[in-house]
């Protein structure tokens, strides 16, 4: 709103001028310090983690055990464990969450997506915790008895399938993960729907399209960059999330080798483990906290750009 | 279909002209049904948890459970401390994370040259999506391992830096909506800049304001990551004590249900259903006001 900045250089009176540039700097101070809290993580994870990445270089990065007792630490297990229940939650939310955004935006009455969106983003505002609980106390055993058992059965021969299913793993993790992102893609996913011009519509109901067509070939496609942002979102809040994923994963640090292992993820990781380690163990520990935040900061940086994409027309 | 390849656009164009076959009507109905499902799919795991934390926890919600601490071992206490920790700790986070997202969301609507708000703006909304628990190691390097002591006052940091982001975006976003007349009616009286926008601007934009503060409120009653290495969590009542380790509804129920007790994950479930009606209930008030009433 840059515009509205220029009004207050409208005063040509001596006093009132000094109190508006302090007003002005006061407030400034403000931002610099939002922007400031950024780079201070940045630093502050990058510092404690120094003497770690000196220890082992990159072999932090891709070692692939995590031994206190011979005091070796590599993040690849914890790597591995976040980015198989994001992706799990990914492929279970996107076609859910996309598929109720274009019921939002294209099909559902006015007076019927109003509370409908309302409701579904009151999901987001559940605490992680809470839905840990339900996840240890409900979701868990439900997960082991059925759909575990059945794909199990079904599936079970693929060693990406094996059994057995603790109810805690890696897959339980990846479903709730798969709830907690469900509204960031319904509600930005159906914003960028919204926001594909009327005429990109009319033009294809002119051609006698059903409304299916229209909302699967003339405003899906346009909007393609941001339903992309909207699942990439997604993905980055589940690649940082800790609480539900600390409470179902089954913390064993071990790189999963089926989606019913129980393994850890960064955050969660982190979570059970920094208040009790010393030394290189908990530099190791913030390392692996660098190592989140430059994935969540790509991911949302890159989101943020397609989101805004979609605003200025799709790419030629 | 803008960036198609020529020859789809061809068969689809043709095919549309062939007219609405039973096969396509047969399609759209499909669609839109599978997309009605999806929808009702989003809804059922809200239903599943709101159902389960209020039957599994109106029985663990009573009276001993509000006003008596935890015991030392065992079962048989309460959440007191629990409470009386999120209120001060989420009260304390309130109050150092207003006035600097308030201001910071001034600065970017009406101060900020373009370039200074771009990069407010895109620090705030990575901000908003940095894990807390990387919050929580911040605020333990700065605010905890200097005085070897986990305390409360790092955990009210910890709370404060997670929702000054979401503040200073509402701010900055109602502020926006504030007529432009408004402002330069206030100016053409002669009314300093600073003066017009915390007594005209700012109280036009109060509810969408107060809003933004709420919204945060409930973020903050919920958020245990950045609590774990800062605030800890207690047995003990701690009113005041700033410099020590206090309980949070939130680590209150992490602990509950990580126990082998089934006692003390009843009394997990229990708050639980306390913290649900706080956080839903502070989203629910708050959203359909300003879903209802004048935005700005």
């Amino acid at each position: 709103m840059t515009t509205l900045s220029r009004p207050t250089r409208l005063p040509a009176r001596r006093g009132p001028r000094r109190g508006d540039r302090a007003f002005a700097a006061g407030t400034r101070w403000a931002g610099i310090a939002i922007v400031s809290l950024l780079v201070g993580i940045a630093i502050v994870l990058a510092v404690e983690s120094w003497p770690a990445w000196r220890a082992f270089g990159t072999g932090l990065l891709t070692g692939t055990t995590w031994d206190p007792t011979r005091d070796i630490y590599g993040a690849v297990p914890f790597i591995v464990g976040t980015l198989a229940t994001a992706f799990i939650a990914v492929v279970i939310a996107a076609p859910v969450g996309l598929l109720t955004a274009i019921y939002l935006a294209e099909f559902a009455d006015r007076r019927l997506a109003t509370p409908l969106t309302f409701t579904i983003e009151l999901l987001a505002a559940i605490p992680s915790v809470v839905l840990g609980l339900w996840g240890i106390f409900v979701l868990a055993p439900l997960l082991r008895d059925t759909l575990d058992a059945f794909v199990i059965a079904a599936l079970g021969w693929i060693p990406l399938f094996a059994g057995p299913s603790y109810g805690f793993g890696v897959s339980t993790a990846g479903v709730i993960l798969a709830i907690m992102i469900l509204p960031t893609i319904v509600s930005i996913g159906r914003e960028v729907l919204r926001s594909v011009p009327a005429a990109q519509r009319e033009a294809m109901y002119g051609l006698g399209a059903t409304r299916w067509e229209v909302a699967t070939r003339a405003v899906l496609p346009y909007a393609r960059s941001g339903v992309v942002g909207a699942v990439i979102l997604g993905l980055g809040r589940a690649l940082g999330e800790t609480l539900a994923v600390t409470m179902v994963i089954g913390n064993t640090d071990a790189i999963p080798t089926s989606v019913f292992s129980q393994g850890q993820s960064i955050a969660s990781k982190i979570a059970v483990t920094f208040n009790e380690s010393t030394g290189l163990q908990s530099e190791s520990l913030v390392g692996l906290g660098l190592i989140l935040l430059a994935m969540t900061l790509l991911l949302n940086a890159a989101a943020r750009l397609l989101v805004a994409r979609t605003a200025r027309g799709p790419r030629r | 279909m803008i960036g198609a390849v020529p020859a789809r656009d061809a068969t689809l164009a043709e095919r549309l002209r062939a007219g609405r076959s039973p096969r396509r009507r047969a399609v759209d109905r499909a669609g839109r049904g599978l997309a009605l499902a999806a929808t009702l799919a989003c809804v059922v795991p809200l239903a599943a948890v709101l159902f389960f934390v209020v039957a599994k926890g109106a029985g663990a919600l009573n009276l001993d459970l509000l006003t008596k601490p935890a015991k030392a071992l065992g079962t048989g206490g309460g959440a007191l401390q629990s409470w009386l920790g999120t209120v001060q700790m989420v009260g304390l986070a309130t109050l150092i994370a207003v006035p600097v997202g308030i201001a910071a969301g001034i600065y970017v609507s009406e101060f900020a040259g373009h370039r200074a708000a771009r990069a407010i703006r895109f620090a705030s909304d990575v901000m908003v999506g940095v894990p807390s628990i990387l919050v929580g190691i911040f605020v333990y390097v700065l605010l905890v391992l200097p005085f070897r002591q986990f305390n409360a006052f790092a955990g009210s940091v910890a709370l404060a830096v997670i929702i000054v982001p979401v503040i200073q975006r509402t701010t900055e976003e109602v502020l926006g909506l504030v007529p432009r007349e408004l402002r330069e009616g206030s100016l053409a009286l002669g009314v300093p800049s600073w003066r017009t926008t915390l007594s005209v601007v700012l109280p036009t934009a109060r509810a969408g304001v107060l809003t933004g503060v709420m919204l945060g409120v409930a973020r903050a009653a919920g958020e245990t990551a950045p609590l774990l290495f800062t605030a800890l969590g207690s047995r003990l009542v701690n009113i005041g004590g700033f410099g020590e380790p206090m309980d949070s509804l939130t680590l209150f129920i992490y602990n509950g249900a990580r126990s082998p007790i089934a006692a003390l994950n009843d009394q997990a479930w229990g708050a639980a259903l306390l913290l649900l009606l706080l956080v839903l209930g502070i989203n629910v008030s708050v959203r359909l006001r300003s879903m209802g009433g004048v935005r700005a």
